[in-house]
């Protein structure tokens, strides 16, 4: 049952070839064995869910179950789940349950879904690689002495070990397309305000979108039609109506222009990837699209704004972690400054104080124009990068990271060489555009992704671009060895 | 002559007169037990997310309008950060570079009738704190948080430096006190820190052209503190300068209990507050039709209501503006006025016998005992004669404690004036054939003196009625009757 994608599952509770409550439990015994050797779940809701998935089946009986019904799924644990604890994978949050749940939550919860756990993730998810999280790095499926990527590496390490169909994840500069690369899997990143942010704990709140995770296009369709709302509880979410993204998932590609920016292509790209991207770039190609050369010229501005933009943001949203309310307190504060700095030194991780220190001080009197009003120049340089090329093409490809997973360590000590993971993916989120990671090969036996860049709202565009290519390849069914 | 000149700017804090707080859907209402009035969003619980109130954004355009300011057709919030306990967030959503209300001017008037403007650099909105409970105010040891203020909306409105003395800084926030109670938007309740000023104070030599250093006294909650820590930060500060010592800049706290004023932090302690634009919140955006719609309903001003009073009810000036000062008294006294068909006696009442017993029980005048329909009462007796201006005050505190209204209080107390002529002048009869050495007195008195006489009849027939006559009617009858008998 674990090796059926979110529609066959639909199908299969639908015509009642297995229940809900068999299929939950089915999930639950794959964590319970398998996900020890991943530490990709760190909270599993098993009665909860067995709960969930026994309603799930009467409504299924009853023949008037919503879209997700029964399936079996997962969320970060960035997103606030009413009663259960959400820990954005902090020590800070170790201890905090929410009284209340992300929109996402809810819309899942009223499409039926039945919520097996939380998922680990770097702290804040601030990382890279997932080696942040107070409850330990994930290892990646594929080569478990590799990283699964980050920040939302347990939803994509548990989706590629098929320790759930699908799982929620976040994107603050490629928290869910890259991960999605490295282990193998499918992963989109919607326009900035199509998923409510409500309840979704804020890293840096002008980037920050959620979005879903699964082995194929067509399940993040589902997934997204689903996640996807207006909120009006979120000031940002933008009132558009939420289109059924399974509904145009048949067209072909023919006349398709998909523009290839020849900066994403440049010096520092893994030749192997570099192969496996132009691979599939010819297979579209052979479809009937047609491959548009295109200069994205801002593209390296992309990472040094984005790392004054994002800490920045990320600086004033995680000051209301100070002790006083809810989560971390230090023992035995001798006063007011005791508790503050304690409680935020031993409550959070060094690479969360390095972002909060980087944000901190681009505000800084005397630096705030050189830096944060430098920054959101360059933002707007890199919005009209791609306001130019989305006149003449319809999406952007290329590669959605440099080189495939790489082992635990070798850039834990070096911060900017990890921040360059995220070069291809963080201009998307500095324009707001949507993005996503489609399987395209492998190199030494690691998964490669090839992105997809849409303009803004194109989700539908994108989602079917990307079937299109899922029915003619099937790197997105590989499954890492061990798994089956 | 003083030989230094005072220059005073005040930075006035305005608690909007939402339902609601200024992003969240929780109670504003004052007074609740602690943290009952604090959701999920003002106790800046993880993930969730400021939404505008618009309430608190129109209330924000009446000001601009009430004191013809510009808009900010697309105004902005930005985060300023810093960290303290009541503060939620860790930092307060607030504007800087994109004030809702722009340049405006607030006229006040002195004792002296002279008129002066006092410019406003802008206005801009912003949610309040919550409150630090420290001990004494809360268990031994411990400090306590309440959140229920969190949130609140405020308008922060700051005037240029363009007061010269306390009573024009007075002048000037009673007339801000004025006009946001006048259009609704405040409760105006000072003791409930609906109105909280910061006054900014520096002195220079008479007739220079450069400012002094200036020091900031935060958070006072009325005139009276508000005249009383000028008058000391002025007189310390002239004292500093004149014994060689320069002023400091730095933030003041004034304790109204104590009278004392003290250093809370100096400029170097400053908090880098890192302003930026708030990522959660879009740009306001007011259009001209709502510019326009609020412009049409505005509420009457206090210049023109005092104008329509004089217009109006033949009111003086000085009456006027006492009354149109404070909208819930104008209120007050246009209720009683209409009710009773007596704007002058309504006039006096309310600002004279009502706004005494208020001013000393501390109490406003939304609070009163005495509702206006129940002075109304009180004032038709008096106008209709059926009781004295001394029965009516006893008929006054009669209503001030409950027992009922003018009529059914008079009735109780068997207050009412006698006005019968015939009655009357059968008593006047008794009294003087009574008093004949009086009589004589009085008619070997010489003319100019006479007058004087009249009291002690006055007395004597007073008496006789148990002070139910009517002392009008008396003394046309006892001054007809003496003079028959001269």
């Amino acid at each position: 049952m674990h090796n059926l994608t979110i529609a066959e599952l639909i199908r299969g509770l639908q015509s009642k070839e297995f229940t809900s409550v068999e299929l939950t439990q089915h999930f639950l015994d794959r964590i319970g064995s398998l996900n020890p050797a991943y530490n990709a779940v760190i909270t599993v809701t098993a009665e909860q869910a067995l709960k969930a998935a026994a309603a799930a089946d009467q409504r299924l009986a009853a023949g008037n179950a919503p879209a997700l019904c029964g399936v079996p799924m997962l969320h970060k644990d960035i997103f606030c789940t009413n009663g259960v604890r959400t820990s954005c994978g902090s020590k800070m949050l170790d201890n905090f349950i929410p009284p209340y749940n992300a929109t996402v939550v809810e819309n899942f919860e009223a499409a039926g879904a039945v919520v097996l756990g939380k998922t680990n993730m770097d702290e804040f998810a601030m990382g890279s690689s997932n080696e942040t999280s107070f409850y330990g790095p994930v290892q990646n499926p594929w080569d478990t002495d590799c990283v699964p990527g980050g920040s939302s590496g347990g939803s994509a390490a548990a989706v590629a070990a098929r320790l759930a169909p699908g799982a929620t994840a976040t994107d603050t500069g490629g928290s869910i397309r890259q991960p999605a690369a490295l282990c193998g899997i499918t992963g989109l990143k919607p326009t900035y305000g199509r998923v409510s942010r409500w309840g979704m704990i804020a890293f840096a709140s002008s980037l920050d979108q959620g979005g879903p995770m699964a082995r194929t296009a067509e399940d993040c369709a589902i997934m997204l039609s689903c996640m996807a709302s207006f909120d009006d509880k979120d000031s940002t979410c933008i009132d558009r109506e939420v289109p059924d993204y399974s509904a145009t998932l048949g067209q072909d590609i023919k006349g398709l222009r998909i523009g290839v920016p020849s900066e994403y292509f440049s010096e520092g790209l893994d030749p192997g990837t570099e192969k496996a991207v132009r691979a599939a770039l010819a297979e579209l190609e052979a479809q009937g699209a047609e491959l548009v050369e295109i200069s994205l010229p801002n593209t390296g501005l992309s990472v040094p704004a984005y790392y004054v933009i994002a800490p920045a943001e990320a600086s004033a949203n995680l000051s209301r972690f100070d002790g006083v309310k809810y989560g971390y307190r230090c023992e035995d504060p001798k006063d007011l400054q005791d508790l503050y700095t304690r409680t935020r030194a031993e409550g959070f991780g060094e690479e969360v104080q390095r972002r909060i220190l980087i944000g901190t001080y681009c505000l800084s009197a005397g630096y705030y124009d050189a830096y944060y009003g430098k920054a959101q120049q360059v933002r707007q340089l890199i919005q009209q990068d791609f306001e130019k090329a989305f006149a003449s093409v319809d999406v952007i490809m290329g590669p959605t990271c440099p080189s495939p997973a790489f082992k635990f360590g070798s850039k834990g000590d070096d911060p900017v060489a990890m921040y360059l993971e995220d070069i291809y993916t963080i201009a998307t989120n500095l324009a707001g555009l949507p993005g996503m990671s489609v399987p395209c090969g492998m190199v030494d036996n690691k998964p490669v992704g090839l992105q997809i860049i849409g303009n803004y709202f194109d989700e539908a565009r994108m989602l079917n671009v990307a079937h299109q290519y899922q029915q003619v390849t099937d790197w997105h069914s590989a499954a890492p060895e061990g798994i089956l | 002559m003083s030989n230094w000149d005072t220059v005073i700017g005040l930075e006035v804090h305005v608690q909007l007169a939402t339902k609601t707080k200024i992003f969240s859907g929780a109670s504003t209402a004052f007074g609740a037990e602690p943290n009952t009035q604090a959701c999920a969003i003002d106790l800046a619980m993880p993930g969730t997310l400021p939404v505008l109130n618009k309430q608190a954004v129109h209330y924000a355009v009446m000001f601009g309008l009430a004191i013809d300011a510009e808009i900010g057709k697309e105004s902005a919030f930005e985060r300023k950060n810093y960290f303290y306990p009541d503060l939620p967030k860790g930092y307060q959503t607030t504007q800087l570079e994109k004030p809702i209300v722009g340049r405006g001017n607030v006229e006040i008037e002195l004792a002296d009738g002279r008129k002066k403007t006092i410019r406003i650099h802008h206005a801009h909105l912003e949610e309040d704190a919550g409150k630090s409970l420290h001990e004494g105010d809360f268990r031994h040891g411990v400090s306590g948080i309440d959140l229920n203020r969190a949130g609140t909306p405020l308008i922060e409105i700051v005037s240029e430096p363009d007061m010269n003395n306390a009573e024009e800084a007075i002048a000037f926030a009673k007339k801000l006190h004025s006009i946001v109670t006048s259009i609704g938007i405040c409760d105006g309740e000072m003791s409930q820190g609906s109105m909280r000023f910061d006054v900014n104070v520096s002195v220079k030599p008479s007739g220079s052209d450069t400012l002094g250093t200036r020091t900031e006294t935060k958070n006072l909650n009325s005139f009276k503190f508000m005249e009383e820590c000028i008058a000391k930060e002025v007189e310390r500060q002239i004292d500093l300068i004149e014994d060689g010592g320069t002023v400091l800049q730095e933030t003041r706290l004034y304790n109204g209990d104590t009278k004392v004023a003290r250093s809370m932090r100096s400029k170097e302690e400053a908090n880098d507050y890192r302003y930026f634009p708030c990522p959660d919140l879009l740009p306001v955006i007011v259009s001209d039709e709502t510019i326009e719609e609020l412009r049409r309903n505005l509420p009457e001003l206090p210049d023109a209501r005092q104008a329509r009073f004089v217009e109006q009810y033949s009111l003086s000036d000085y009456d006027a503006g006492i009354l149109s000062s404070d909208a819930a008294m104008a209120n007050y006294f246009e209720t009683a006025a209409e009710k009773s068909g007596n704007a002058k006696l309504a006039a006096n009442w309310t600002m004279g016998e009502l706004a005494a017993r208020l001013n000393n029980e501390d109490l406003s005048i939304a609070n009163s005992p005495v509702s206006a329909e129940q002075l109304a009462g009180l004032i038709v007796r008096i106008a209709d004669n059926s009781i004295s201006g001394k029965m009516a005050k006893q008929v006054f505190e009669g209503i001030w404690a409950g027992e009922g209204s003018a009529d059914e209080i008079i009735d109780a107390r068997g207050l009412k004036q006698v006005s019968d002529s015939g009655a009357l002048e059968q008593m006047v009869a008794d009294v003087l054939a009574a008093n004949q050495a009086m009589v004589e007195d009085y008619i070997n008195t010489d003319e100019a003196k006479r007058k004087k006489k009249l009291g002690g009849f006055m007395g004597q027939i007073m008496k006789a009625s148990k002070g139910q006559a009517n002392p009008q009617q008396v003394n046309q009858i006892l001054a007809k009757k003496l003079n028959e008998l001269l």
